[in-house]
């Protein structure tokens, strides 16, 4: 544990406080540190803001249902019950499965292009990972409705189905619309952010360390796996986490392809409903009170669980780089 | 040898200092300045919330240049933007805007007083009316059908009567040889195939006008899944939007859904006939339209619904929708100048709602409507003279 005097300093102090000596009063550094804080506090308060915001504004459905409001599965405006459950579970599960089909193919292309492909097919490769990130959610959505849902109810579906049948995950009717496409969009959708991030990562790993390796008679694969990837895991997990966030805010690609059902069901193929969906659904035509009330508080719960969800993954990042920094 | 080309390292930065050493999860000594920052971030941002005022939105506008502002529904926003412009041509010193946000945002709107006027698919409640700043008139402007579209290869001219469809979106028809799908359809042959039903997944008036018709044909209907703009849909996927419905509807076979009548003419949707109360099967064209609404008598409220309307010729799944309007003007020039659009959109206006597949209004309809623009004041004085 370092102490708290030199913990604070910053990196420039030494020469800077040098300089001070010499100038008593540098002004234009003082309005730029005030400057550049202003921005920073700015982030704080906008998000202090928000958070405060929808609290006052989900006033009425936290007094009417509590801690209950967590737990329950009905979700029916029509008799003024309301739940989150089921948008919590489909958000938390929709965005956990992308996650997980996204992160191996994207550290698969950010490998490749950092350390295997050939430097002329680097950049046209890289350009194409990045092009996927400029396309809007709702085309995503629209190719989902024509070509994605088809494909995944005439093959990838029964093809799971026949592979792992036996599984809960894989049984029940297959409409191509479900969480399992609505999942698949969203790791279409997070790729380009995960991989665009890895390749930077793995680029800043110095030549030396895969040289060392290398010398030591590793393979390339070799050289990757102990030179690389342990330096370069907080990198990495930091990169599934930017995707992670996307994943749980995404909105109209999901809603268009995940069928809108707030329940819960082991099934992937069953449909399903994400926090951010049931927001964009209802909210412009809400008009009762208590309704608008449970639409602020499922806003309120996305950012508890957006928050809860990077604590996490920022804590794992730390054990690792702290892991990492012992061996 | 397994030695890289070593050029493809050139670009790489030199060897950085073990940073994972110096990284911690949070440096709690920070803790008490981040929530001195959140503080005051929170009063601040709670302080101008309470300063909210209504925007001014025509400080710019040239002088005699009257704009108006509104707000609302979704479902009549094709025709109101087409009135829009068409009015503008004639009068150029009136412009409307018109921000098709949704019936509950045009709701919230009008009674905020941030619009001259809202516009809503369902009528407003007592408690909406009760936030109000003074009385809302209540217009009825068109009329619009929903359309039960489906998707069967090869297959139109299925028929349906409203019980059936109720069976089928409450999940206790399953299949679409379904013997009482059959005894509607003698001359279809209809596939041993599953039913998806396809509902819309976001709050709208068509939903409202859909189950409010299932309601007034099912009591099932009514006492278990009820009427409303977002329901709890006892089988079936959601789809946002018209397009996300027409979307879902073509690429599933064996799908039902309902859907406004332009988009399911315009993606050329089968489009089953529904029986009416008088025992025929109706589709929703424009005659059809207006014979459910000629039978009905409109109340004070001038609202109605007309969902299994009376009426030979009548198609039973329709509704009014309505602008909001104060009948008490506070500013005199804005309230004439809107007191004579909606004039204009009541006679002149109608004749554009066809062509983009709305009803226009019956005689009777007309009449009583005209009696409440009447009736439209600023300062106590009627807005409207003259003829």
């Amino acid at each position: 544990m370092t102490t708290l005097s030199t913990d604070l300093r910053s990196p420039g102090d030494g020469p800077l406080s040098a300089r001070r000596a010499a100038s008593p009063v540098n002004w234009g550094d003082r309005v730029f540190k005030v400057l550049t804080a202003g921005f920073a506090a700015l982030i704080v308060v906008t998000i202090a803001g928000m958070a405060l915001q929808m609290l006052v504004s989900s006033k009425l459905s936290l007094r009417e249902f509590g801690w209950g409001f967590l737990i329950s599965t009905d979700w029916n405006p029509v008799v003024g019950s309301f739940g989150a459950l089921p948008f919590i579970y489909g958000t938390v599960v929709s965005s956990l499965l992308a996650l997980a089909i996204s992160v191996p193919i994207s550290l698969g292309v950010a490998m490749y292009l950092s350390e295997m492909a050939r430097p002329g097919l680097r950049a046209p490769l890289a350009f194409s990972v990045e092009l996927l990130a400029a396309v809007p959610s709702v085309v995503y959505g629209l190719w989902g409705i024509f070509a994605l849902a088809p494909l995944m109810r005439e093959h990838v579906e029964p093809t799971l189905r026949a592979l792992f049948g036996f599984l809960p995950f894989f049984q029940g009717p297959n409409q191509g619309f479900g969480l399992l496409t609505g999942s698949v969009v969203l790791a279409i959708m997070i790729t380009p952010t995960i991989t665009s991030v890895s390749r930077e990562v793995l680029r800043a790993i110095p030549r030396t360390y895969r040289e060392a390796a290398l010398a030591l008679g590793a393979t390339r694969w070799e050289s990757i796996r102990t030179g690389v990837l342990p330096v370069a895991r907080p990198g990495l997990v930091g990169a599934a986490i930017l995707g992670l966030g996307r994943a749980l805010g995404e909105t109209m690609a999901v809603t268009m392809l995940i069928g809108n059902r707030p329940e819960i069901s082991a099934s992937l193929f069953a449909p399903s409903y994400t926090m951010a969906s049931v927001i964009a659904n209802e909210f412009t035509e809400a008009t009762e009170d208590l309704y608008l009330a449970a639409l602020a508080e499922i806003g309120l719960l996305l950012f508890v669980v957006t928050i809860l969800l990077n604590l996490v993954a920022r804590f794992l990042v730390w054990r690792v780089a702290a892991a990492g920094g012992r061996t | 040898m397994n030695v890289p080309n070593s050029s493809r390292f050139r670009g790489s930065p030199e060897p950085r200092g073990d940073r994972s050493v110096n990284d911690r999860f949070f440096d709690f000594r920070l803790l008490p300045l981040f929530a001195l920052v959140f503080g005051v971030g929170a009063l601040f941002l709670s302080g101008c919330d309470a300063g909210k005022g209504r925007p001014k939105m025509d400080d710019a506008a040239p002088v005699g240049v009257i704009s108006l502002n509104g707000a609302g529904a979704t479902f009549p926003f094709p025709l109101y933007s087409k009135w829009m412009s068409e009015y503008n041509k004639i009068h150029p010193n009136v412009r409307i805007n018109y921000q098709s946000i949704g019936s509950g945002g045009g709701i919230r709107q009008v009674t905020a007083g941030t619009v001259d006027f809202g516009a809503s698919d369902a009528p407003m409640d007592a408690e909406s009316q009760a936030k109000a700043s003074g009385t809302i008139d209540q217009i009825p402007t068109t009329l619009g059908a929903v359309a039960v579209s489906y998707s069967l290869a090869g297959m139109t001219g299925l028929r349906l009567d409203g019980e059936t469809l109720a069976e089928i979106f409450q999940g206790k028809i399953l299949r679409w040889n379904d013997p009482k799908i059959a005894a509607h359809n003698p001359g279809l042959k209809l596939p041993d195939q599953g039913i998806t039903v396809i509902y819309r997944s976001d709050g709208s008036g068509t939903t409202s006008v859909f189950t409010d018709f299932l309601a007034a044909v099912s009591p099932s209907w009514k006492s278990e899944v009820g009427v409303g703009k977002s329901i709890r849909w006892p089988v079936g996927l959601g789809a946002k939007g018209n397009e996300g419905v027409t979307g879902q509807l073509k690429v599933t076979p064996g799908a039902i859904g309902y859907i406004e009548i332009a988009y399911a003419l315009q993606n050329k949707l089968s489009i089953a006939a529904i029986k009416n109360k008088a025992g025929e099967f109706m589709l929703p064209d424009v005659a059809a339209v207006t014979a459910a609404a000629s039978e009905v008598t409109l109340p004070e409220s001038l609202t109605a619904s007309i969902v299994n309307a009376d009426g030979p010729g009548a198609y039973p799944i329709a509704s009014f929708t309505y602008l909001l309007v104060y009948r008490e003007a506070k500013d005199r020039r804005k309230g004439e100048a809107l007191a004579r659009f909606l004039w204009w959109a009541l006679h002149d206006g109608q004749k554009f709602a066809s062509d983009l597949h709305y009803a226009p209004l019956p005689a009777a309809v007309t009449a009583k409507v005209e009696s409440r623009l009447r009736g439209l004041t600023a300062g106590g004085q009627a807005l409207l003279t003259g003829p």
